[in-house]
């Protein structure tokens, strides 16, 4: 358990590390010229590898923290580990359903 | 012999060291003692004259006095340190010392620990040597430049004195931790090719609390007193955990 646990929140981090700056430079690059609700939807709606990128985003920061968040109750808080395990499921299931909402959201067609 | 420990440099005259011991087990308090100040003294000196002269009743545990056997590690000023390799013109602040017995173990009584929960974890990390030889066969022909061998030989070292167990933060968070030492064990015997049980080792290693439960904060090397890098170790089998892991080992 810990193993599988421990490796996949390596891997996420590993997949992270470039989202987080491809992330950041995107910022940057969307408020050169100001930013309007409908500059980023006209970018964002209906772009496939925009949806790619922050659907593949959203599954690994959901894995990644919801491993983290395990981590802390369980070493910080001591808390049984059974209830340390279904409360970083939730949190990470609560950030899936988050992202997967707000990707839909912002790069759906239909939005 | 006692008459050049009794001299006390002119210019330190009448210099006292406030020691500052834990009584008690679990439950106790500091005691404050004071000892003349000493030119040339270890820590372990300081607590035998404290013994010997005003406290025959404190509990200390030492046997080499010279580095070799690890049993008198204490927390010495918040740090886990043996106490015979300890100049106190080098470790006491002000001059006072504080000592503890080591953390994350159970206290006995004033600075002694139960150390068998400590090397209990050895055995559960699969840290026996099993050999696949009998006394009839030759020695074994290891090449001590080989890759594994030198990656043992890195760690090999360890006298099992208790300090990285004590130095680290994840022992204290999670009681089932095995720890840098126990860890470290594991790493050497991977790394043996005499050792017959090289997979139940690095099995156990890599379970519940063995190397992925370390967060490579460092402390295991940082206080090692031989220099030793469990760190390092872990790190190893956290290699090799991530070959096991894409062989679907667990």
């Amino acid at each position: 358990m810990d193993l599988r646990l421990f490796m996949l929140q390596r891997l996420t981090a590993a997949v992270l590390g470039p989202l987080v700056l491809v992330h950041l430079g995107l910022i940057l690059h969307a408020v050169r010229g100001g930013l309007t609700a409908q500059e980023i939807l006209a970018r964002t709606q209906d772009n496939a590898w925009w949806m790619a990128f922050y659907g593949l985003f959203v599954v690994a920061a959901a894995v990644h923290a919801g491993i983290g968040v395990r981590n802390v109750l369980l070493e910080w808080l001591r808390l049984p580990r059974r209830l340390g395990d279904a409360l970083g499921l939730l949190f990470g299931a609560a950030l899936l359903v988050l992202g997967v909402r707000a990707v839909v959201a912002v790069g759906g067609a239909w939005a | 012999m006692n008459e050049v420990e009794r001299t006390v440099p002119a210019t330190e005259e009448g210099r006292s060291l406030t020691v500052r011991i834990w009584r008690g087990a679990q439950d106790g308090e500091f005691v404050s003692y004071a000892v003349p100040w000493r030119a040339n003294q270890t820590v372990l000196d300081v607590v035998t004259e404290i013994q010997r002269r005003i406290e025959p009743a404190l509990a200390y545990r030492f046997s080499c006095r010279v580095g070799v056997c690890g049993s008198c590690a204490m927390t010495v000023n918040g740090k886990p340190r043996w106490t015979c390799r300890s100049h106190v013109g080098h470790v006491h602040e002000d001059g006072v010392l504080t000592l503890e017995p080591l953390r994350n173990l159970p206290r006995i009584k004033d600075l002694v620990v139960d150390m068998s929960g400590f090397f209990d974890k050895w055995q559960q990390a699969g840290g026996r040597f099993s050999g696949t030889a009998t006394r009839h066969d030759p020695p074994a022909a290891v090449d001590p430049y080989s890759r594994k061998r030198r990656l043992a030989d890195a760690a090999i070292e360890c006298i099992n004195c208790g300090v990285c167990h004590a130095a680290c933060d994840v022992v204290a968070w999670k009681p089932d931790y095995l720890g840098p030492a126990a860890l470290n064990r594991a790493w050497t015997l991977v790394n043996d090719e005499r050792h017959a049980g090289a997979r139940d080792t690095l099995k156990r290693a890599l379970a519940d609390g063995g190397c992925c439960a370390c967060h490579t904060q460092g402390g295991c090397m940082a206080h090692c007193p031989l220099g030793l890098s469990p760190t390092g170790s872990i790190a190893g089998l956290k290699r090799l955990a991530l070959l096991e892991f894409f062989k679907g080992g667990r």
